[in-house]
């Protein structure tokens, strides 16, 4: 599928530049070329195509369905997929918490949104396609979306109400299913198309520099880390590594874009895979930044518990990683 | 009559663009507009929103969730 970048990326390095085959700088531009060439243009294809879904699919409308219609045990689920298509902010996840809540729609639901959301998203997806192909970012996908599922429901039965914050709890009281003035735009889709593509091109500025940087280190770390060097550290058999590995992601804050490229080098050097992904998803999913935000609407121990849970599912799926893969 | 427009966000980037383009707009164009920043989640949340920034016009939620452009805003103004 990608051929047709490798002949540019060789055409450039050797008939441009002029570097010899073989030599270590011309093999590492050529992966640079060949790499950023490939992701951007994965990036660039899926944030359009989320683009347009989320542009005829806007978050009032998931918080209305998932308000209106009894799902009889599938509304996690349907929480986490809508978490997919729907771009998340961090800045927007308390006007988004306090929203759902008001819509009456079930505290468990809505944290499998909140997780969900910034896990599987349309960099991420574009980025993992890029780096590790297609079945490698479909187990990534679906996986994204049980644990929003799983941590979603388990939360849910925890009965977490009681520690919200004051005003939250009485904006929950005041709850009436708000039969929602919402009024859809009605656009047509050359209307809405110049408004997809402003969103496309900033979505691209905002990650563009973290793609070339991280591609830039990956390549480095591909030239200088000998292969296997990390497996003497962290073999499958290390039973530590997942939870570790979890654990220092969690405090951490980067968007997909810069972490992913760092670790598929990772992985090519011996990190276990499944080490790897619970990395990832400690360090895209939870950070320390959204948990300040979040403590406008809940009490610290309602932050703890719900890190708590989604640290523990995402402990579990990188074993479960390890042992499938 | 001056309009009043307000800008709804609790300070990420995105809203600040969006302050930024208003102010541009309004000051490019001699809009009599009173602009106001409003940070404060419980006032947000009586707009009822999901997602910031929101440009609100005299009371109007016109654009909600992304940052528009400047002739847009311009659009909306006039």
């Amino acid at each position: 599928m990608f051929d047709w970048i490798q002949k540019i990326a060789d055409w450039f390095v050797y008939d441009v530049v002029h570097l010899d085959r073989g030599q270590h700088l011309a093999e590492a531009l050529n992966f640079f070329i060949y790499d950023t060439t490939k992701i951007l243009l994965l990036l660039f294809v899926i944030i359009f195509f989320m683009g347009i879904v989320n542009s005829y699919f806007p978050i009032d409308k998931v918080r209305n369905f998932l308000s209106r219609n009894k799902l009889y045990g599938f509304e996690y689920l349907m929480a986490s997929l809508f978490g997919v298509v729907t771009p998340f902010c961090s800045c927007s996840s308390v006007p988004l918490f306090i929203g759902f809540v008001k819509g009456g729609i079930p505290l468990g639901v809505t944290f499998a949104f909140l997780v969900t959301s910034p896990l599987v998203n349309e960099v991420a997806i574009g980025l993992f396609i890029g780096l590790f192909g297609l079945k490698m970012t479909t187990i990534y996908v679906i996986s994204g979306i049980l644990l929003g599922t799983i941590s979603g429901a388990v939360l849910q039965k925890l009965k977490l109400e009681r520690f919200l914050t004051p005003w939250v709890k009485k904006v929950l009281e005041n709850a009436q299913r708000e039969q929602d003035l919402f009024i859809a735009e009605k656009q047509t889709f050359s209307q809405r198309l110049p408004i997809i593509w402003k969103e496309v091109l900033s979505i691209l500025k905002g990650v563009v520099p973290y793609v070339i940087v991280g591609i830039a280190i990956g390549g480095l770390m591909h030239g200088y880390i000998p292969e296997g060097f990390f497996e003497q550290y962290m073999s499958k058999d290390n039973l530590f590594a997942v939870p570790i590995a979890t654990i220092l992601a969690v405090p951490m804050y980067s968007n997909a874009s810069g972490i992913l490229p760092v670790v598929q080098v990772l992985v090519a050097k011996g990190i276990p895979i499944g080490t790897a992904i619970a990395f990832m998803m400690g360090v895209v999913g939870l950070s320390l930044p959204e948990a300040m935000l979040l403590k406008k609407v809940m009490t610290l121990k309602l932050i703890g518990i719900f890190f708590g849970v989604v640290t523990i599912c995402i402990i579990i799926s990188g074993y479960l990683f390890n042992i499938i893969l | 009559m001056g309009r009043v427009i307000k800008i709804l966000g609790t300070g990420c980037p995105k809203c600040k663009t969006t302050t930024a383009l208003v102010e541009e707009v309004v000051n490019e164009n001699n809009i009599d507009a009173e602009i106001i920043k409003v940070e404060d989640i419980m006032e947000i949340m009586e707009y009822n929103v999901l997602s910031t920034p929101v440009l609100v016009i005299d009371e109007q939620i016109t654009i909600k969730g992304r940052v528009p452009s400047k002739n847009e805003i311009l659009k909306l103004l006039v």
